[in-house]
């Protein structure tokens, strides 16, 4: 029995090992391919083998100065919309959340329910209507197009609403008894307790709009707008193969993420398995 | 902090009932705007021949008659089986990887639950980048290269059909096993130890006891999961797109929603795209129907 058990534990070892392989796998195929030269990309096709001679890492600086810092743009482009995507949508969301769970009201369950209803329909039905509203808005090919629609989001709401509904209430008498107003109390009072959701909904929201693509495909026209994932598509093509660019641009696009979550893994666990996300 | 003047303003400051009003105004705006309105838009549009963006003219169900083809069916068929595809590998996978995460029985938890977790930060054009190579058409791609070494043919994986679903679903389930099996992990550590020792004590053995307390206690994650797989799987786009970025030849990775987008931004028949659009919405709405019926109270409050 003893015997047994071993084999098994050695077996579900195994078993692990051969999945961590093949879920790393291609990220370090995604590396090792973006340090190459292009032609032994072509000669010898992708492989993980690398030499003295192959080695490239010039790469790097091809990306940068790739269509006079084109990527730089794009890079640029993804960082400052999820920063205003994720600032804007913690401050609606977290109001939003707070409304619904810490106060009676007429009409509250109404609210929560449409909330819930726009949880679970996907955006890409209304993404027409959408389209033609921000072309109508003048905002196509703008910032705003892009964060507009959905910097108000339900599943962060539904996340503020539930942390809200799980906190004692004495402390919204207590803050109104020292003179708070209605909003001096959510900020002063309500935020600092929520300190934990509002990390989760920070991943959840910037995780969300970096790797966001067909939203950003369908409203960003000119290509100095282009966010790091419709830029890196845009290169694919089978006649112009730009491979460097596209796996040096992969991996500077992956590498920030990659470094945050492993120094903050529980942080990201907690955000990104808080609503489903799916970029 | 200002003085407790009973000025208008600072009444309405003040406002116990006012308040929450205020607060939600941004989901009801948001609401209104970017999503009431666009449905009714998108029923509106499909009755219509959209000739440009503002302009259109009813045709009734004219745009639900030119659903009858064939591309249209064999984007429903593809949407179809890849998201089975993807439900039997979710319905497996990220359970069976968690109880042995929360077993005894393995060595360097922390690093596996990270490591399987990683892909699900990158985001499928990156991670489509490297599949299209792993998954290249030439004999010097990487899976190609393998079989050619084995003495077999070199596929040609995105003139296929069954190879292009498969590497549409190999992409995705590669992305999204890790953060599945994390909700499955999150579920099994809330079960009590108790109800397992009582169990030993009984006689029941791992598999019983497997069979017996493990899945119905998780039973509600797992409808969870697949949902969610079911609905992931109907809106998929990104996964398709990054293989057949320009054309879908012989209808290859032309999902449900790949044919909105063809339909809208590549025929500019902005009709007919509205008209798939109710289809999805329709078939959407069956989907989590079933789920609010079949499962009664559940929902993430469950979690």
């Amino acid at each position: 029995m003893k015997r047994k058990n071993r084999i098994l534990t050695v077996l579900v070892f195994l078993l692990f090992v051969c999945i961590a392989v093949y879920e790393l796998f291609p990220l370090i195929f995604l590396f090792v391919g973006s340090i190459k030269d292009q032609t032994e990309l072509f000669t010898n096709g992708m492989s993980l083998t690398i030499t003295k001679e192959t080695l490239r890492l010039q790469n790097y600086l091809d990306l940068f100065m790739y269509n006079s810092g084109m990527y730089v743009k794009w890079f640029m482009n993804s960082f400052l919309l999820t920063v205003i995507y994720t600032v804007g949508g913690l401050v609606l969301s977290s109001l939003v959340g707070y409304g619904i769970g810490g106060y009676q009201f007429k009409g509250k369950n109404v609210v929560f329910v449409l909330v819930l209803i726009v949880m679970m329909i996907p955006l890409e039905i209304i993404v027409l209507p959408l389209y033609k509203l921000i072309t109508n808005m003048g905002i196509i090919d703008t910032y705003a197009g892009v964060i507009l629609p959905f910097v108000v989001n339900c599943t962060a709401i539904f996340f503020f609403r539930q942390f809200v509904d799980g906190l004692p209430k004495e402390f919204q008498e207590a803050g109104r008894m020292d003179g708070c107003t209605e909003l001096g109390l959510f900020v002063k009072i309500v935020v600092p307790l929520m300190k934990p959701a509002f990390g989760a909904m920070c991943i959840l929201l910037a995780m969300y709009e970096w790797n966001s693509f067909m939203w950003p495909l369908i409203v960003m026209r000119s290509n100095e707008h282009f966010t790091l994932t419709v830029g890196i598509a845009s290169l694919i093509n089978p006649y112009t193969a730009n491979y460097t660019i596209m796996l040096t641009g992969s991996v500077v696009a992956i590498l920030p993420i990659l470094v945050l979550f492993l120094c903050n893994q529980q942080f990201f666990i907690a955000g990104l398995t808080s609503g489903g996300v799916k970029g | 902090m200002k003085t407790k003047k009973r000025s208008s303003f600072s009444r309405l400051a003040y406002s116990k009932k006012l308040a929450p009003y205020l607060f939600i105004l941004p989901f009801v705006i948001a609401f209104c705007v970017f999503f009431a309105y666009p449905i009714m838009e998108t029923f509106s549009m499909s009755f219509q021949k959209v000739i440009n963006l503002n302009t259109g003219r009813f045709v009734g169900f004219k745009n639900y008659a030119r659903l009858d083809n064939a591309h249209f069916f064999n984007a429903l068929k593809t949407s179809t089986i890849y998201t089975l595809c993807m439900v039997c590998i979710m319905l497996i996978m990220p359970i069976t990887l968690a109880v042995f995460l929360n077993s005894k029985m393995l060595k360097l938890k922390n690093f596996f639950r990270s490591v399987i977790f990683i892909p699900a930060l990158v985001s499928t054009i990156s991670a489509g980048i490297a599949f299209r190579l792993i998954f290249g058409d030439t004999d010097i791609g990487f899976v190609n290269s393998i079989i050619v070494k084995l003495g077999g043919e070199p596929i040609q994986w995105k003139m296929g059909y069954a190879t292009g679903i498969f590497i549409m679903v190999i992409l995705a389930s590669w992305r999204e096993m890790g953060i599945n099996m994390i909700y499955c992990l999150s579920a099994l550590q809330t079960i009590s130890a108790e109800l397992y020792e009582s169990a030993e004590m009984d006689g029941a053995n791992k598999f019983q006891q497997f069979v017996f307390i493990t899945i119905p206690q998780v039973k509600p994650i797992i409808i969870y999961v697949l949902t969610l797989t079911i609905i992931n799987g109907y809106r998929m786009f990104t996964e398709g797109y990054v293989y057949w970025n320009e054309t879908n030849p012989g209808d290859n990775g032309l999902t449900i929603v790949r044919y909105i987008y063809n339909q809208a931004f590549q025929k500019n028949d902005m009709g007919l795209g509205s008209a798939i659009g109710v289809v999805l919405l329709l078939i959407i709405l069956v989907i989590n129907l079933i789920q609010l019926k079949g499962f009664g109270m559940f929902d993430k409050e469950d979690r």
